[in-house]
């Protein structure tokens, strides 16, 4: 690709990331949530992949699909933490410490430190959706390319 | 923490965190995968067992997911919107069916599939569908049932199509991707067509308000056509031979089990969410679709020159005479009379007696494959000079598979012919003939393959598989010299939950 | 009547995915024929929890005594996008192996399996 793209790519790249991270730490506020912000992170890894080529990406494979396991490991624990009341009972609401404090009731902008698990959980689907559509597009570059056994 | 109590969500939840950690743990060694295997099977399988003792011992389990105690189903207004899992018998016994053929086809995979040939990922991929099928027996709401059944999708096409290098598998991987997502989409539209209805999601809850209105049977047709073409029936079968031919063995078992969790879907829908406005006329269909499904497979198989294809077309037959039984237990269901309940105990032990025998016949053949490198009838021969156990294992599936008494498809087809001769002669003569074709067809192939001169070199098989097949093969010959007991005490309580375990399903969730 | 166009629209595009589906050959329309009945699903999905006049489901943002539209077919419609994604991308993946292996993408051309 041009050098135009590939410089709008170099500034691009780390808004994207944080505006993916800004939709997953907000998911139990406002629309959005871990599958979206992961999938407006996992965009950045099309950017580069289209910017500067598969090569460019072939590195982050085996990373992303680390990521993809640790954010579904982390998920299901996470539904294992309520187990002394029920599966996915969520512990973490309203006990004051992360993500603990009361929502309030009445129309407001929203509280970040609410919620409990469901942030938490977010953010582990979010790095789940941006380990597998990430190692997906790397893949899909590769293809074509050497044996992907 | 109540370990009775959590078991259904455990039984989920335990092969999931095993499916997402076992890539982890293959990248950290080998031998702590196969450790972590063990481990996560044998917990899955004792919490599936113990679902099974609770709900066979005490009755129907109710699990709520997030709520204050596990039987918390309903909010103050008497209205269920939780995550409810509802474990009936019938679903504690497809749980059961599950567990043997997962943990027979992980002993058989363990020396089966090559290292360097994706087993993580098949064994991954295997332990997700599991995960899926139980999610899709113990699910209490139509939306997790869709939800579970794409799981299951997913997880079966990979397992299907994953050896990427070869031409075959991806090619039928795909096939039965399209049939799946179809499938599960028509299930889906069914969902919201009875949410847009009703407002509610709860199978139990539906239950009780169902009308039987237009709309109703608009999505009694999707959930029949969308559930049939993943269980396989004719005529949306096509991918299924296609499917068995290219799997790796072990995972050919899964996907026999999964077509018939699938099944066990459409019971639930027809029997509890439709039960209360329950239609001879979708009986008859059932039946008609069984029959066809038996008959049209059996013929299919015997142009078949493949041994897997051959075998596969075997199990797309047995689906029928699950179909059958059930289908004439269906037309019944209203009057009640005696020989309604003998057809649906006839098809759902049928269910049990085909995982073990067709998984007994599927494993065999990945074992031929495995050992002479060939699978296609015109280059067998004599095999049972150097295969002699998976000879005789061979036979024995071919032979319980057909019907032949003492062995175990005989138990449960005999009462699929008792019940469906008092409904109709012709649906009994048709049954048998399918079943002689069988017989011919097996008795064909085992003799090409594996009698007379000694045409195709073979290596030994390796001893964890002969175990795996062993153990099926026990269970051939106990489920057949002793069906009177497993009736009595694991098939009959199932068949009552569909016969008239209705309103104990309902009280259950709804509380009264 | 007129309340409901959206879900006679929704019907319209399924129809037009079946069709799709079985009468184009080129793999990749097979798969964006499935595509389109998913999307016509989740449209009817979400139409279902329309309410007159409803406000956003969000508890914070809406004035007191606001109707709100039914948040939970919109969940459902979220779920059911994700697994979307999930079966595309495994279709697709399919199609590209398939191509590699037989340089076409003609459906009636790849078949090596049959009968």
């Amino acid at each position: 690709m041009s050098v135009v793209v590939k410089t709008i790519a170099r500034i691009l790249l780390p808004v994207i990331l944080v505006f993916g991270g800004y939709v997953i730490l907000h998911g139990h506020l406002t629309p959005g949530g871990g599958f979206q912000g992961g999938a407006v992170a996992a965009s950045a890894v099309a950017l580069l992949l289209v910017a500067f080529g598969p090569g460019s990406v072939k590195k982050l494979k085996a990373p992303f699909s680390i990521l993809e396991d640790l954010g579904g490991v982390a998920f299901v624990l996470l539904g294992f933490l309520g187990i002394g009341t029920t599966f996915f009972f969520n512990l973490l609401a309203g006990s004051g410490g992360l993500f603990g404090a009361a929502a309030p009731i009445g129309p407001n902008p929203g509280v970040l430190n609410t919620g409990g698990t469901v942030p938490l959980m977010n953010w582990a689907v979010g790095f789940k959706v941006l380990g597998g559509l990430g190692a997906v597009m790397v893949l899909f570059g590769l293809f074509g390319g050497d044996d992907d056994r | 923490m109540n370990l009775t109590a959590h078991a259904p969500i455990l039984a989920i939840a335990v092969p999931l965190l095993g499916a997402f950690a076992l890539p982890l743990w293959a990248k950290l060694h080998r031998s702590l995968r196969g450790g972590w295997l063990v481990l996560v099977a044998g917990a899955t399988a004792a919490l599936t067992a113990l679902v099974a003792v609770q709900v066979y011992t005490v009755g129907v389990q109710v699990y709520t997911l997030g709520a204050a105690w596990p039987r918390d189903t309903l909010t103050p207004g008497g209205f269920p919107i939780r995550i409810v899992l509802t474990v009936d018998a019938l679903s504690a016994f497809m749980g059961l069916i599950t567990a043997l053929v997962a943990m027979v086809g992980f002993a058989y995979a363990w020396r089966y599939l090559a290292e360097d040939e994706g087993k993580t990922l098949a064994l991954t991929l295997g332990t997700l569908l599991w995960a899926g099928m139980l999610g899709m027996a113990f699910t209490g709401d139509l939306f997790n049932l869709f939800v579970f059944l794409e799981v299951t999708s997913i997880a079966a096409c990979g397992l299907v199509g994953y050896r990427t290098w070869a031409s075959r598998g991806p090619e039928a991987a795909f096939k039965t991707m399209v049939m799946y997502t179809v499938g599960g989409l028509f299930v889906l539209l069914a969902v919201a067509l009875l949410y847009g209805e009703y407002g509610a999601l709860n199978l139990a809850y539906l239950a009780r308000q169902i009308t039987g209105s237009l709309i109703d049977r608009i999505a009694l047709a999707l959930l029949l056509g969308g559930l049939l073409m993943k269980a396989g029936a004719v005529p949306l079968h096509m991918w299924a031979p296609d499917a068995y031919g290219e799997a790796p063995a072990q995972a050919v078992i899964l996907l026999v089990a999964n077509t018939q969790i699938s099944l066990y879907a459409l019971f639930r829908v027809l029997f509890t969410l439709y039960g209360g406005v329950a239609d001879p006329g979708v009986g008859w269909l059932v039946v008609a679709l069984g029959t066809l499904t038996l008959l049209v497979a059996a013929l299919m198989a015997v142009v078949q020159l493949d041994l897997g294809r051959l075998v596969a077309f075997g199990a797309v037959s047995q689906i029928g005479y699950m179909l059958l039984g059930v289908g004439v237990g269906l037309t019944a269901v209203a009057a009640r009379p005696a020989y309604g309940l003998v057809a649906i105990q006839g098809g759902i032990f049928h269910m049990l007696n085909d995982a073990v025998a067709i998984g007994l016949l599927f494993l065999a053949v990945g074992a031929v494959e495995k050992a002479s490198g060939h699978r296609n009838l015109a280059h067998l021969g004599g095999l049972g000079h150097d295969l002699r156990w998976t000879t005789g294992f061979f036979l024995l599936g071919a032979l319980a598979l057909a019907g032949i008494p003492p062995l175990n498809g005989f138990a449960s087809k005999l009462m699929i012919y008792q019940s469906s001769f008092l409904l109709s002669p012709i649906l009994s003569a048709l049954a048998i003939l399918a079943s002689i074709l069988l017989l011919a067809v097996f008795v064909k192939a085992f003799q090409g393959a594996f009698l007379g001169p000694r045409l195709t070199a073979a290596e030994p098989v390796p001893v964890p598989m002969l175990v795996a097949m062993g153990v099926l093969a026990l269970g051939v010959l106990a489920l057949g010299l002793f069906p009177e007991l497993v009736v009595r005490h694991l098939v009959a309580p199932a068949a009552d939950a569909l016969w008239t375990g209705r309103d104990l399903y309902l009280q259950a969730v709804l509380g009264r | 009547m007129i309340g409901n166009v959206p879900f006679v629209v929704c019907m319209v595009l399924v129809l037009l995915g079946l069709w799709a589906l079985l009468f184009r050959r080129n793999l990749f329309k097979v798969v964006i024929g499935i595509k389109i009945i998913e999307n016509g699903v989740n449209l009817y999905l979400v139409a279902t929890g329309y309410v007159h006049k409803g406000v956003v489901p969000i508890y914070t943002y809406a004035p007191p005594d606001a109707a709100m539209v039914l948040p939970t077919p919109q969940a459902l419609t979220l779920t059911s996008i994700v697994i979307g994604l999930a079966t595309t991308a495994l279709m697709l993946a399919f199609v590209v192996v398939i191509h590699r292996h037989k340089r076409t993408l003609d459906g009636r051309k790849v078949t090596e399996l049959s009968g």
